[in-house]
């Protein structure tokens, strides 16, 4: 993994020292909140609900042990004792104190981690498959291209006022894991002819206006991929809209301008901008894969005893095929059955950090689906590493069950949620656990936001559920047939939203009529909602109507 | 078009240094517990106490008047988004509910 420089650090010395000064000229009165406000969400902080917020960047998920060490760190030292991995593979901190943030963020620096672009209107924390270097069905590892594209966006001068936040995704996989399709560039990495190159996405996005990427550059030589990134960008700097912020975005620019006036401009901005880069970017790649090399794989057997039914259970569901025959993936659930999505506490945080080293070469992967992945793990270790986590409260068999549910920290923390979602997934996969039919579902993606921004990707949820505040009271609206992989899809609302204490009801309603209506227990809840429509998972949710019209 | 009649409010902001939420009480000192808010049952007075809020940039931030309702103890929250300040987060017993 990529390891800073001399010229990164002094870089995030000097910014640390630069936002310290400015914490202290915001206590001493010099600064005016709004003259702050701006310099501190550059640097992660939020003024939330309950307290202040820290965003720490974790670029394309990846972490070392000694970084989720100094995660844990912070937990214990300046927060309460856990932290909460984001949809953004980043992690927040939910009750600092604003005089303590120096101190974090040196610490951070410490370990070449920061907080810097997580928050503004800049290009935010790049994002890429958490499977990234270890699955089978890559192509390339996008993760160098990913930290060249953090390198090149950092304090880039051109884009730290863009008209709203920009975010960037990366995939080295034809099997989207990284939800390009749904982020303001998509880069899919192909081959052809021998040579390396991306399809280049725009305009995708999720929020209040959801959209599904467009494709501007069906191949783009890897070479080209920083000039035309920067035409895309500078083109969306001068046609975004900054008259209001909810049209912002470059999907609504996209839309607005069309894709044909788009791939216009943005080829012509890159050919006045490709003679700028004179290969200075390409050394700089040759430099960064060289730091993404393989771990040396120590051999072992790919056949183990797999006789011990929860061991079965944990590999059926959160171990996924390696590129080497003898070594496996493995997600770690952050979604104990009733336990808040994407919480760890820092013991747990230290628990995986001594795993990733003695069993997986001290890597670990933060997943935009709120989970921790070991991406090398040799199987002869999988029964010993599996009682580890066990003992630790994070052996849960449930990766890409219904009970893996994403959630945002909604009502319960975010200053801008209408609702509560941690609750609703946390009553959500309790129910799911009692009734004792989460592997007979099968893969299931329910996805929660409490409010219409959708951190909690509720538009590509199979099952979406979106918190409103209706007349002063919480309200959730289901969509169906989201879908976030490359075949993407926007959930379509199923109706009228459903009362706090009806939403559980509801969506255990939607299973059942699924296990009912499928074909049989290959054809997941997806599928068969693809197959048949929305008419029989409606009449699920609405009982009374279909029985009103008989 | 008839003017919407008042209704009563509390000032509430977080406290710069540290973020916590705080109420303004009737002294115009800042309280940690909603029920020791001046719940303010007046339009001037109401504009008054947030300008008052309003002029304390190194001590709080985010300074607005929220609805309330007066209760046995106190103020009480109208809106649920008021409630959870009052109280914390429903996924831990954090927050103010771990202070009382």
């Amino acid at each position: 993994m990529y390891h800073y420089d001399d010229f990164d650090r002094a870089f995030v010395a000097e910014r640390n020292t630069q936002f310290r000064a400015q914490v202290e000229r915001r206590l001493d009165g010099s600064l005016t909140e709004d003259e702050f406000k701006p310099l501190r969400l550059m640097n992660g902080v939020y003024l939330q609900l309950h307290a202040y917020m820290l965003r720490v960047a974790i670029p394309y998920g990846t972490i070392s042990a000694p970084q989720m060490r100094v995660l844990a760190e912070l937990a214990e030292r300046w927060d309460k004792g856990y932290g909460h991995f984001t949809t953004r593979q980043n992690i927040q901190y939910n009750w600092p104190k604003l005089v303590d943030i120096p101190d974090m963020l040196d610490r951070l620096g410490d370990v070449g981690m920061h907080a810097i672009q997580t928050s503004g209107n800049t290009i935010r924390n790049v994002t890429a498959d958490h499977f990234a270097g270890a699955a089978r069905d890559e192509i390339a590892d996008p993760r160098p291209y990913a930290e060249l594209l953090r390198q090149w966006s950092t304090d880039h001068p051109e884009f730290q006022f863009l008209p709203r936040k920009f975010k960037i995704a990366v995939t080295g996989a034809p099997n989207d894991r990284a939800v390009t399709r749904a982020h303001d560039i998509g880069l899919v990495l192909k081959e052809r002819d021998g040579e390396l190159g991306f399809e280049v996405l725009i305009g995708g996005g999720l929020g209040r206006t959801p959209m599904i990427g467009k494709t501007v550059r069906d191949f783009l030589p890897e070479a080209d991929l920083l000039p035309y990134c920067e035409a895309i960008v500078s083109v969306y700097n001068r046609l975004g809209r900054r008259d209001n912020k909810y049209k912002a975005r470059i999907k609504i620019t996209v839309h607005e301008t069309g894709i044909d006036e788009m791939r216009r401009q943005i080829e012509a901005r890159f050919a006045e901008l490709r003679p700028l880069f004179d290969g200075g970017d390409l050394e700089a790649l040759d430099r960064i894969k060289a730091q993404f090399a393989l771990p040396s794989f120590l051999n072992g057997p790919s056949e183990i005893d797999l006789s011990d039914p929860v061991l079965r259970s944990f590999v059926d569901t959160n171990v996924t095929p390696h590129k080497r025959d003898d070594h496996a993936i493995v997600t770690i659930s952050l979604k104990a059955h009733g336990k808040t999505p994407g919480d760890a506490s820092a013991e747990q945080m230290r628990v995986m950090a001594d795993i990733a080293e003695r069993y997986a070469y001290g890597e670990l992967r933060i997943s935009h689906e709120q989970n921790v992945i070991l991406p090398h793990v040799r199987r002869s270790d999988l029964p010993v590493l599996h009682a580890a986590l066990r003992a630790a409260g994070l052996g849960t068999a449930n990766v890409g069950l219904a009970s893996d549910i994403i959630a945002c920290p909604g009502m319960d923390y975010c200053a801008l949620a209408t609702a509560r979602s941690i609750p609703v997934a946390q009553q959500i996969a309790t129910r799911i656990d009692e009734m004792g039919i989460e592997h007979d579902i099968g893969a299931l993606k329910i996805k929660i936001s409490g409010c219409i921004n959708a951190c909690g990707h509720h538009h590509v949820g199979h099952i979406g559920i979106l918190g409103l505040d209706r007349a002063g009271v919480e309200n959730y609206q289901v969509t169906l047939g989201g879908d976030g992989t490359e075949r993407a899809a926007i959930g379509e609302r199923a109706g009228p939203g459903f009362a706090y204490d009806e939403i559980v009801p509801a969506v255990e309603r939607l299973i059942l009529a699924y296990l009912d209506v499928r074909e049989d227990a290959g054809e997941t809840f997806l599928d068969a909602y693809r197959r048949l429509g929305p008419a029989p998972f409606k009449a699920a949710l609405y009982p009374e109507e279909k029985r009103d019209a008989a | 078009m008839s003017r919407r009649p008042f209704t009563p409010k509390v000032v509430t902001a977080n406290l710069l240094r540290e973020g916590d939420v705080v109420y303004l009480n009737a002294q115009g000192e800042w309280v940690g517990d909603l029920h020791d808010a001046e719940l303010i049952e007046d339009e001037t007075r109401a504009a008054e106490r947030l300008a008052l809020a309003e002029g304390q940039p190194g001590r709080v931030v985010g300074a607005y008047l929220t609805d309330m309702k007066a209760g046995r103890n106190g103020p009480e929250p109208v809106h649920f988004r008021e409630g959870f300040r009052a109280t914390g987060p429903s996924n831990y017993p954090h927050g103010k509910q771990a202070e009382a």
